[in-house]
């Protein structure tokens, strides 16, 4: 007897089917221990959405940790005006579909009075119309490529104009004047590549080329000849994702010894911590916030940090994201003592009027220096800092100071009050070289 | 000239990302009939073991990437003793309930592969759930070689080298030893083989341990390179996906002429294009190759030997 071989087609069919099966079958589950439905006046809702699992588990963890650190802070000084804060926490895994499934459900079943949920641009894109549509209270808190002006997002994460705003012109003056951008390829990557063109052209700098690599990419070689072959005086990296982190341990052992300025390595995925030195030396991240920054709330006994450590004793890292949804809830929280109430036109106009935070709130800003929300374009004025990783992974601050988000109010004229929208505007719209 | 080079160097590690990836899936695919989609997860517990060989034991990086390959080989038999054959179950069974309960998963396509998937999914979320989102990377070794204003990894180099000699150890192995007779005659007609002394079940459970423990090596060799998170599996499986396709049946040389082919598309494209349209143009070539040689090259090659045959 002898068996039938199997065609491939049979083979390609079976896995197709497969694939698609198993997929529906993840999207459709329901995950996690559902808290209180029924609102009385005594608590508020606050929804968080951060990836547990998939491929952002590891850099949107620690922001659904600091979220919940700032809630029971709160929630342990007698909460917001009184009213205990109850959480409605999901883990989308990553994945856009369950995205717009979960803030369908935390707007329309869960009535959430304030929204916290994504770490990638294309997720918040994903999930946007959703907010809009519902009028829906919504914090975005992961560094971005800028350029949100909408009436119900308040994206309080650094942009690329400030994160790269900072880094870049350090670079030019330190190493020369030619870059090469390496960078995701979906729209934060290409709209932060277009940034870096802008700030290039702002700082009399050139760049010599640029790559865009698929998130699924791991292997570097080429990229690696490419940078070689144009010579830059450094690199801005703008890698986004686990499969990207390869890039920084190839670099290294291919004998690729250039300075890298970032917007996305080392305060996001910790890489200085996991990889092996020397793979980080030379790394200058711009970023608001990472666990080394030397500000006294941050590092002192009973800081922030030491804060986050004693409610999760085993988390790996305190990230830049995780502060910013730190912060941010505290920033909801002003603003809803401010109005007096949760209902979301106030609190929009009550954060709208400009909410400031000292060090205590905000462990990016230095003592006795402030980060604010600008009503106009619901962006933050950030304390960025220049944080760069040695041979041996120390991270150590090399500049620092408050960097305004200049984009939306100066060059886009955003002003959500005076005239509310639902836009993103890129900089190709405003600027030559970016196109 | 140096751009020769560098597009030989980056044929040679793509050669050997597509080989090492594809190795242990075309064996268990070619040989048992078995789909196996927790293969990126097989390659995620040789390299978890090996880093961890390395950083929790301190045992050198060549041992701990042998030891990766042999747990994970381990963990392979008890897969096909436990799902695949369903052997243990049944014996367990056979004593309580007086029954098999599991029928094996061999020449079942669509069976295995969701009996893997889940299996796929168990292990990403239980290595997340144990070591969390990831675990610290070991380095690379050797350094870098440099010509002109170019340098490349030497590490890699080697794997090129590794997967050459690893193609020609399974050759070996499958046509010139007692093992590889037996296993080839238990494929070919296993109540033959049975009837002629061979222990075709234990054969079944070696094949898919031997599979496995090339996907745990594969994932060991790689373990300094990669981002050492539970889903790392993932990304060598579209290159095993398509080379298992674009091989054909013949699983040793089938295996080595995709990845040459595909290699060589893959470098070429991405040496001067970038690496987007290198990925294009290995998923173009998948598409090529299924619509004219639908029994991969392998089979075209077998195809055209016979039509030689009949005109002799």
């Amino acid at each position: 007897m002898s068996r039938s071989p199997l065609s491939r087609r049979q083979f390609l069919g079976a896995s197709g089917a497969a694939l698609v099966t198993g997929l529906a079958g993840c999207s459709a589950g329901e995950g996690g221990t559902s808290t209180d439905t029924a609102s009385s006046t005594d608590t508020l809702k606050i929804g968080v959405l951060e990836d547990q699992s998939g491929n952002f588990a590891l850099v949107g963890d620690p922001k659904a940790k600091a979220s919940m650190l700032a809630i029971e802070e709160i929630n342990a000084n007698g909460g917001i005006d009184g009213m205990q804060i109850e959480t409605f926490q999901r883990d989308p895994q990553s994945d856009n579909q369950r995205y717009q499934e979960l803030t369908r459900t935390a707007i329309n079943e869960e009535n959430v009075d304030a929204l916290w949920a994504g770490y990638s641009s294309a997720t918040r894109e994903a999930i946007r119309p959703i907010i809009d549509r519902n009028e829906q209270l919504y914090f975005y808190t992961t560094q971005y490529e800028g350029g949100v002006c909408d009436e119900f997002t308040f994206a309080v994460g650094p942009t690329a104009r400030q994160q790269l705003g900072i880094v870049l012109p350090y670079l030019v003056e330190e190493f020369g004047p030619d870059i090469y951008t390496i960078a995701a390829d979906y729209n934060f990557g290409q709209l932060s590549a277009d940034w870096v063109k802008v700030l290039a052209n702002e700082n009399d700098a050139n760049v010599l080329g640029e790559e865009f690599i698929p998130l699924s990419e791991s292997s570097f070689g080429s990229t690696i000849n490419r940078i070689q072959e144009a010579d830059p005086d450094f690199v801005m990296s703008m890698l986004v994702g686990a499969n990207h982190t390869s890039f920084y341990e190839q670099k290294a052992s291919a004998g690729l010894d250039i300075p890298i300025g970032t917007s996305t390595a080392m305060a996001q995925g910790y890489e200085h911590r996991r990889l092996d030195a020397p793979a980080m030396a030379n790394i200058y991240a711009g970023v608001n916030y990472m666990e080394e920054v030397p500000t006294t709330s941050n590092t002192s006994d009973g800081g922030f940090v030491d804060r986050y450590y004693e409610m999760y004793p085993d988390a790996p890292y305190l990230n830049e994201e995780a502060e910013t949804n730190y912060f941010s809830t505290y920033m909801y929280k002003k603003a809803v003592e401010q109005a007096g109430t949760t209902e979301q036109p106030e609190v929009i106009d009550a954060l709208e009027s400009g909410i400031e935070l000292g060090t205590e709130e905000a462990p990016e800003a230095p003592e006795g220096d402030t980060i604010s929300l600008d009503g106009a374009t619901h962006h933050v004025d950030h304390h960025m800092w220049i944080m760069r990783a040695d041979e041996e992974h120390n991270v150590e601050a090399v500049e620092n100071r408050q960097i305004p988000e200049t984009f939306l109010s100066e060059t886009a004229g955003c002003n959500l009050p005076e005239n509310p929208e639902q836009t993103q505007y890129t900089p190709v719209d405003y600027y030559e070289e970016a196109e | 000239m140096v751009n020769g080079i560098n597009l030989a160097l980056q044929f040679l590690d793509s050669f050997a990302f597509i080989v090492l990836a594809a190795a242990g899936l075309a064996i268990i695919f070619g040989i048992m009939g078995v789909i196996n989609l927790a293969h990126g997860e097989f390659i995620l517990i040789g390299a978890y073991t090996a880093t961890l060989a390395v950083t929790q034991l301190g045992l050198p990086l060549v041992v701990a990437m042998l030891v990766g390959g042999l747990v994970t080989g381990l963990f392979g038999i008890v897969t096909e003793r436990v799902i695949i054959s369903g052997a243990w179950p049944n014996y367990i069974s056979q004593r309580t309930l007086g029954r098999d309960v599991i029928e094996p998963l061999y020449d079942r396509l669509a069976d295995s592969m969701v009996a893997t998937f889940g299996l796929s999914l168990i292990l990403t979320q239980g290595a997340r759930i144990r070591f969390g989102n990831s675990i610290d990377q070991i380095a690379t070794p050797f350094g870098a070689i440099s010509y002109g204003a170019f340098s490349y990894s030497t590490y890699r180099i080697v794997l090129a080298g590794v997967s050459i000699g690893l193609l020609l150890a399974t050759y070996y192995l499958f046509t010139r030893t007692d093992f590889g007779m037996r296993a080839r005659a238990t494929i070919q007609d296993k109540e033959t083989a049975q009837a002629m002394g061979v222990n075709t079940d234990r054969m079944y459970m070696l094949t898919f341990g031997f599979g496995s423990a090339l996907a745990g090596l594969t994932g060991a060799l790689f373990a300094p390179v990669i981002s050492m998170q539970p889903t790392l599996g993932d990304q060598f499986l579209v290159e095993a996906f398509v080379a298992v396709v674009v091989g054909g049946p013949s699983v040793v040389l089938g295996t080595a002429l995709s990845g040459g082919v595909l290699g060589a598309i893959l470098a070429t494209f991405s040496n001067l294009y970038g690496t987007f349209i290198g990925r294009i143009a290995l998923l173009v070539a998948a598409l090529i190759a299924l619509r004219f040689l639908p029994d991969g090259i392998t089979g075209f090659i077998e195809q055209l030997r016979q039509r030689r045959q009949e005109s002799d």
